[in-house]
């Protein structure tokens, strides 16, 4: 990935640490403007969650320990900006927390888990994203749609891996089993991310990794950032747990939704192919996520329970957020990207 | 059968999930009444049992919106 365009005072001068040689005095100024620049911008962010500033620098720190920056230096483990990083995390976690309404405790055993996650992620009626993707989007808006998905999606499930060495038993293996599936059984073409790669190749987009970071918003970051926070401390394990099984129980039945969109325009299975493959997989996911992961997890260490909830609804009011700026950017007939997309005809 | 080596030597297992389908894993072929092989994409499957599914034999979630109950 590229150094993104900066946002603000913070991610400009991170950018300066990026483009400095480490040890010299102009590195040394960027490294204190950075320190300052965040703590500026966290006191006066009203909701850390929307600040382009603030995610794209957690976005880039966290890039480091991912697939890393073109022509950044080894910083995944530098000090300086583990100790920013933290700082930011600091703020974005309280924030969460805070806004984040966590559902009803269930008692704490799989069983009882696995029916409150259920409830929780059940279907609901009314105007979304999938069913105005499947029913009204333009072609245009099918495209920032893949655009929007994109910064997640060609890193699709790397996020929660992180958690695998943090667990054991019959948690470890169910979350084994689904990264098993989402990295393709062994087969790279079937690779998730290979897939929708390949959906974005069929739409004329670049597969390129953080191709459009420029383009999206605050809140599409975010979504990002908050399972890569979940995922890099072993402290929010049960989060990470709680994040994955709400993602998977909410996705089977939009991804149809999603795909029957595409269709409707007339793309072909090789745009298609990405939806479809996550209607039946998550369908078995899902029960995986409930019953063996997030309810073996409780059944273990039942001192997780708060943060399995919290991780759960975090990952739906997050994405819900992010869903909701779509719709409404949609719906008034603006595009839901912070610089709009030129697709070549 | 694509990765069919995976379970050799371990049992097969069908778990009957509350409210939902069953899941199959392990060594097992599903097969039409004619006994031709229906691809198995996955090691790990869901099969359809509320009867709603669009993509039968396999779920896809469809019991969620249908209210499908086990019990």
């Amino acid at each position: 990935m590229r150094i993104p365009e900066s946002r603000g005072a913070a991610s400009a001068a991170l950018f300066e640490v990026f483009r400095s040689v480490p040890g010299t005095p102009e590195a040394a100024r960027a490294r204190a403007e950075l320190e300052s620049a965040v703590d500026e911008a966290i006191e006066a962010s009203s909701a850390i969650v929307r600040d382009e500033d603030l995610q794209l620098t957690l976005f880039c720190m966290y890039e480091l320990a991912y697939g890393g920056i073109d022509g950044v230096a080894d910083l995944e483990w530098d000090p300086g900006l583990i100790a920013v990083r933290s700082g930011i995390e600091a703020a974005f976690e309280a924030e969460l927390r805070t806004t984040v309404p966590v559902p009803p405790r269930p008692e704490p055993n799989g069983a009882d888990l696995a029916a409150a996650l259920f409830e929780l992620t059940a279907p609901t009626p009314g105007p979304s994203l999938s069913r105005f993707v499947a029913k009204q989007a333009t072609d245009e808006q099918l495209h920032e749609f893949l655009v929007q998905r994109s910064v997640y999606t060609l890193k699709e499930a790397d996020p929660h891996s992180w958690a695998i060495p943090r667990l054991r038993g019959r948690a470890k293996a169910a979350l084994v089993e689904i990264q098993a599936d989402e990295y393709g059984g062994g087969r790279p073409q079937r690779i998730h991310a290979e897939i929708f790669a390949r959906t974005l190749r069929g739409a004329g987009l670049s597969d390129e990794y953080g191709h459009y970071v420029d383009h999206v918003p605050a809140i599409t970051l975010a979504s990002l950032n908050q399972m890569s926070m979940f995922g890099l401390h072993r402290r929010l394990r049960g989060a990470v747990v709680g994040h994955l099984a709400a993602f998977e129980m909410t996705s089977a039945l939009p991804n149809r939704m999603f795909g029957n969109g595409f269709r409707r325009l007339g793309y072909d299975e090789d745009v298609t192919w990405y939806f479809d493959e996550h209607v039946e997989a998550d369908a078995v996911h899902e029960q995986i996520a409930a019953r063996d992961l997030a309810g073996g997890l409780v059944d273990s260490n039942p001192e997780l329970l708060d943060d399995i909830l919290f991780g759960a609804a975090a990952s739906l009011v997050v994405d819900g957020w992010m869903a909701e700026h779509i719709l409404s950017c949609w719906t008034a007939g603006r595009s839901s990207l912070r610089v709009p997309l030129v697709v070549a005809a | 059968m694509e990765g069919d080596g995976a379970h050799r030597g371990t049992d097969a297992q069908v778990v009957a999930c509350p409210d939902g389908p069953f899941l199959v894993r392990g060594d097992v072929e599903i097969v039409t009444p004619d006994g031709e092989p229906i691809p198995r994409r996955r090691s790990t499957v869901a099969l359809c049992r509320c009867g709603m599914s669009t993509i039968k034999p396999f779920c896809d979630g469809t019991h969620r919106l249908t209210g499908f109950r086990t019990d």
